[in-house]
């Protein structure tokens, strides 16, 4: 284990790919935590099934490469809820840089979890910053109306749609349109992508924050570097005005939750007998105190 | 303690046929396990980073342009190179019988022919896993 962290932090891969997946095993282990920050920027992408999240992703680690950034990738497909299996495609987008040095990609289940992500996903980020990656990317599953965990690990969110997803009402619904900071329109040679946008603009202009909206065409990689340029920008405005900190702490509130709901979780399998509520309430109480 | 088995499922050469590749890979995920499918025309290069990067337990490879006498010994080869040749490698495809006793002289560990029923791929590639892991 120090061994593999040692390698680790001298630039080694397989130490890394194999921490992850202790990682992801042991879920309980804090290793991570006393690992120094190299100030890694997290990118959080997220949007519907076939918006064209992975291929965005791809043209956006084209450009970082052009630009000497070395990037590493977190890519979530679902687990099934059925047999706990999962088919993890996403990398399939992102064969250019298969056998790129300065890009390492990792597909992960999203777990049990339901917010879009998978919980480990957490200490991940922190293992691929003390490696030293320029920039993390972080793809969520293909996300509906509500999964919206990603803007609880990331610095900026991207929130990708493609044309005919829907109206202005769509647009006005609470939970993943709320979390962009930036709107990407990918697929934007498609028919209705002006309107589209146009529609967009109308919907948030009616909130005081203005956002960004770039079309692109992940495929070819037009709006690419117009999105990065955002990116980039919106990124120094954080730091500046405080942003970034608040959401880091946003991040770690949101981490210790993961974790106390997991022990409630285990304590509450140890109870066999379910009388009253209260004292099933204050049996997982003690049970969590007991072990600290 | 490891929870779950992560096979990579890649198609080397140059042939476009990936069915077969997407039906294993469709068992395997109901059979519980992660895979990562990368699909069409991986080099042995590109399947070797991969496999270290996914730090993926087992990889199958699926061949059905007759080019597997070129692609296994390279692949092999290229998993000593790095370090990685502890994981087992499976292949599916057209591949004659007498290859298939080469490949697995070479160090493949399974060869899985046409009609063989998924349960026995599921089952085989559970027994492999647990080989290594013990």
């Amino acid at each position: 284990m120090k061994d593999l962290l040692e390698k680790m932090q001298n630039g080694d891969i397989k130490s890394l790919a194999k921490l992850i997946t202790y990682l992801e095993n042991h879920p309980e282990d804090r290793f991570v935590e006393d690992l120094p920050s190299k100030g890694a920027k997290v990118i959080g992408f997220t949007g519907s099934p076939g918006a064209g999240k992975s291929t965005l992703v791809n043209a956006v680690i084209s450009q970082l490469r052009r630009e000497n950034h070395t990037v590493g990738v977190i890519a979530i497909d679902p687990t099934s809820p059925f047999t706990g299996g999962s088919f993890l495609g996403d990398r399939i987008r992102m064969k250019t840089h298969f056998l790129d040095d300065g890009v390492f990609i990792r597909s992960m289940g999203s777990g049990t979890s339901l917010g879009g992500l998978n919980e480990s996903v957490f200490d991940v980020i922190k293992l691929m910053d003390a490696f030293g990656f320029d920039y993390i990317l972080i793809e969520t599953v293909g996300a509906g109306q509500s999964e919206v965990d990603i803007v609880y690990v990331s610095d900026i969110v991207v929130l990708i749609l493609s044309p005919g997803m829907g109206d202005d009402i769509q647009f006005l619904k609470s939970g993943i349109m709320e979390i962009g900071d930036i709107y990407v329109i990918n697929k934007s040679d498609l028919d209705g992508a002006d309107f589209y946008k146009m529609r967009l603009e109308s919907m948030l202009s009616l909130s005081n924050v203005k956002k960004p909206i770039v079309k692109t065409i992940a495929t070819s990689g037009v709006g690419v570097e117009e999105l990065i340029f955002n990116i980039k920008k919106l990124l120094s405005k954080f730091h500046n005005n405080g942003e970034i900190r608040k959401r880091k702490e946003r991040r770690l509130k949101k981490h210790a939750e993961s974790i106390l709901i997991k022990r409630i979780q285990k304590s509450l399998e140890k109870i066999s007998e379910f009388d009253k509520l209260s004292n099933v309430i204050s049996k997982v109480i003690n049970d969590i105190c007991k072990n600290n | 303690m490891k929870n779950k088995i992560r096979v990579l499922i890649a198609k080397p050469g140059l042939d476009g046929h990936d069915r077969g590749a997407k039906v294993v890979a469709k068992a395997l995920r109901d059979a519980g396990m992660e895979v990562i499918y990368t699909g069409l025309r991986q080099t042995p290069e590109q399947i070797v980073k991969t496999a270290i990067q996914e730090d993926v337990d087992l990889i199958g490879l699926s061949i059905l342009s007759g080019a597997h006498m070129n692609i296994c010994p390279k692949l092999l080869e290229l998993m000593k190179e790095n370090d990685i040749e502890n994981i087992p490698v499976f292949v599916g495809g057209i591949i004659p019988p007498d290859d298939a006793e080469e490949l697995k002289r070479m160090g493949i560990k399974e060869v899985f022919g046409p009609g063989t029923p998924l349960s026995t791929i599921v089952e085989k590639i559970r027994q492999l896993f647990s080989e290594v892991e013990s």
